[in-house]
């Protein structure tokens, strides 16, 4: 089923709870369309990584709909669904970057999950991992790395593939002032070329210095403060900052 | 310890070792497994095909043989008995179906009764009565009467058994076939324990690499690309338990072969497997990894299904 045309990801009425918890969030409706680079900003336990889980498909919701690229997930088969989940490139929280293979094998992986030529590896590989300014860690293993340098390890993993969306869980949450600001540069210039970009923080001075529209998370509801993307049944309900 | 590529492209080499199977306990312990149960089952499959061969080769040596058996005379003259052997020899000639038959040399039947009579009392001189024996062979496909040549030696020879070997034989074909239905079920039991131990280790592999296995999943990795991973390693695994055992079970034959020659005996029949069986025993080991593989595979995409 394909709906909402431009739209990367909707979302609508999404709740989600974690066994027999409480649900974390209620009624979340959103709509990202392609191209943009959004804030995704809450509290710690907001439920920020929770909502991104759901973006890249780790688990589905406990109700409502969410539709990925255009496709409804709940009514894609099984199968159709790894094809989706590689257009979508993920900085996690905590790196999950395999300790036993080099930098340049664990940023060579999505590609070999998607069956790419071992030519194209050993080309594009070292090409990224010197645009991150790791190309003297190519054959380096993660444990040997500093924080700075395994998130950039991550962050080459999570866009080698050319992802149309790339979701970032905190990527400046363990570096300095000085390296986030390096990162934050290179995400922007990911999404200049087209890259749907969502970035959780909750890095207030890095989000009044590069300005983003913003999707914050409080008390399991999503508010918008930033043009309108997010779609409510409620509107009066939203705040906004403009 | 490295995972072994099967196939030699450096794409393979690098898939099978995202996920680092070969440091897992199940690596070291799994071959060992298999290694004794593809012993166990290869040594089973031997007695099945030695024991189903068994059947056919008594039929053969000793159906369309008769041993009949004549008492020394009562007087125990050397030259009555001979004379008793004269006439039964007679009798048995002429009766329809025999192709032979032949006394048994003196001395080879105490040869035979040596072992339990020793050799001082069975000197003539010591004059112990000793049976006579006749071989008859008879015509292949003739349902002979052997009650009927019984009652007509009696008739003029008292003290005449007649030995067709067939109660013996039926038992000894019992006790065959019943040994090799327990081979047999032996067989399938030990593929059985096989299966269950590949579920059991590559569920284990399973949870260990959860982290790794669930990261390859949110990037798009199918189903496939995991089970290839852990089905190649189940490979692995599975033909170097299985040539060890295998290996194992080539030397204990071999002694047990050395074994059955040197039993002299006419019970016991040539214990040979031909070039097909030998080969079928060898094949336990592919078998073994098949099995490892497909159920290693199976194992993975079933619990990979299970993801959303
Ligand atoms: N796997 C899980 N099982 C149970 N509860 C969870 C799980 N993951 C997150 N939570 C709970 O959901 C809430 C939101 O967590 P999370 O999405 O990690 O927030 P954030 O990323 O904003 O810090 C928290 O209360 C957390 O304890
Ligand atoms: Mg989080």
């Amino acid at each position: 089923m394909v709906q909402g045309g431009g739209d990367v990801i909707r979302f609508q009425n999404v709740g989600v709870r974690y066994g027999v918890g409480p649900e974390i969030l209620h009624d979340v409706s959103l709509r990202l369309e392609e191209g943009r680079f959004h804030y995704l900003t809450g509290a710690s336990g907001a439920g920020k990584s929770s909502l991104l889980r759901l973006m890249y498909l780790a688990n589905p919701p406990s109700r409502g709909l969410i539709s990925l690229f255009g496709h409804d997930i709940a009514s894609t088969p099984r199968r159709e669904l790894p094809a989706l989940r590689r257009r979508v490139g993920v900085v996690f929280q905590d790196f999950r970057l395999i300790d036993h293979l080099t930098a340049m094998e664990n940023v060579a992986l999505p590609l070999r999950v998607a069956g790419a030529s071992e030519e194209q590896i050993q080309e594009h590989v070292p090409e990224l991992l010197s645009w991150v300014g790791l190309s003297d860690h190519i054959a380096a293993r993660p444990p040997t790395l500093s924080g700075g340098q395994k998130q950039r390890v991550a962050i080459a993993r999570a866009v080698i593939a050319r992802p149309k969306l790339l979701l970032a869980d905190e990527p400046t949450g363990n570096v300095d002032d000085h390296i986030a600001k390096r990162l934050m540069h290179l995400f922007e210039e990911l999404n200049k070329i087209g890259t749907t970009v969502v970035f959780a923080t909750h890095n207030e001075s890095l989000v009044n210095e590069f300005p983003h529209p913003r999707l914050h998370l409080a008390d399991g509801e999503l508010n918008d403060f930033s043009s309108g993307e997010v779609v409510s049944d409620d509107d009066s309900e939203l705040e906004r900052d403009e | 310890m490295t995972t072994p590529s099967l196939s030699g492209t450096n794409n393979t080499m690098a898939n099978a070792t995202v996920i680092p199977l070969a440091r897992d306990a199940s690596s070291r312990f799994l071959p060992w497994l298999i290694a004794f149960m593809v012993w166990l089952a290869a040594l089973a499959l031997a007695a099945v095909l030695v024991l189903s061969s068994f059947g056919d080769q008594w039929r053969n040596t000793l159906t369309g043989t008769l041993t009949v058996q004549i008492a020394a005379a009562p007087d125990d003259h050397k030259i009555t008995t001979e004379l008793r052997v004269q006439s039964a020899l007679r009798i048995i000639r002429a009766t329809p179906g025999i192709v032979s038959a032949k006394p048994v040399p003196l001395n080879q039947i105490s040869d035979l009764l040596a072992p339990w009579l020793g050799r001082d009392l069975l000197t003539e001189t010591l004059g112990l009565p000793i049976p006579r024996l006749i071989d008859v062979k008879l015509k292949q496909g003739v349902d002979f009467d052997v009650a009927a040549l019984w009652e007509r030696l009696n008739k003029e020879i008292s003290g005449t058994q007649v030995d067709d070997h067939g109660v013996w034989l039926d038992k000894l074909i019992a006790l065959a076939s019943a040994i090799e239905a327990i081979a047999f079920a032996i067989l399938i039991l030990i593929s059985v324990a096989g299966i269950a131990t590949v579920v059991f280790a590559t569920r284990t592999s399973l949870t260990i690499h959860r982290d790794v296995i669930e990261l390859l999943h949110v990037m798009g990795a199918r189903d496939e690309f995991v089970a290839d991973q852990f089905h190649r390693h189940a490979m692995f695994l599975g033909l170097k338990g299985g040539v060890a055992g295998v290996a194992l079970a080539l030397i204990t034959l071999w002694i047990l072969g050395s074994l059955w020659q040197n039993v002299e005996s006419s019970l016991l029949p040539p214990a040979s497997l031909d070039f097909l069986q030998w080969t079928g025993i060898i094949a336990v080991a592919l078998v073994a990894a098949a099995i490892s593989t497909i159920t290693a595979r199976y194992t993975v995409l079933r619990a990979l299904g299970r993801m959303p």
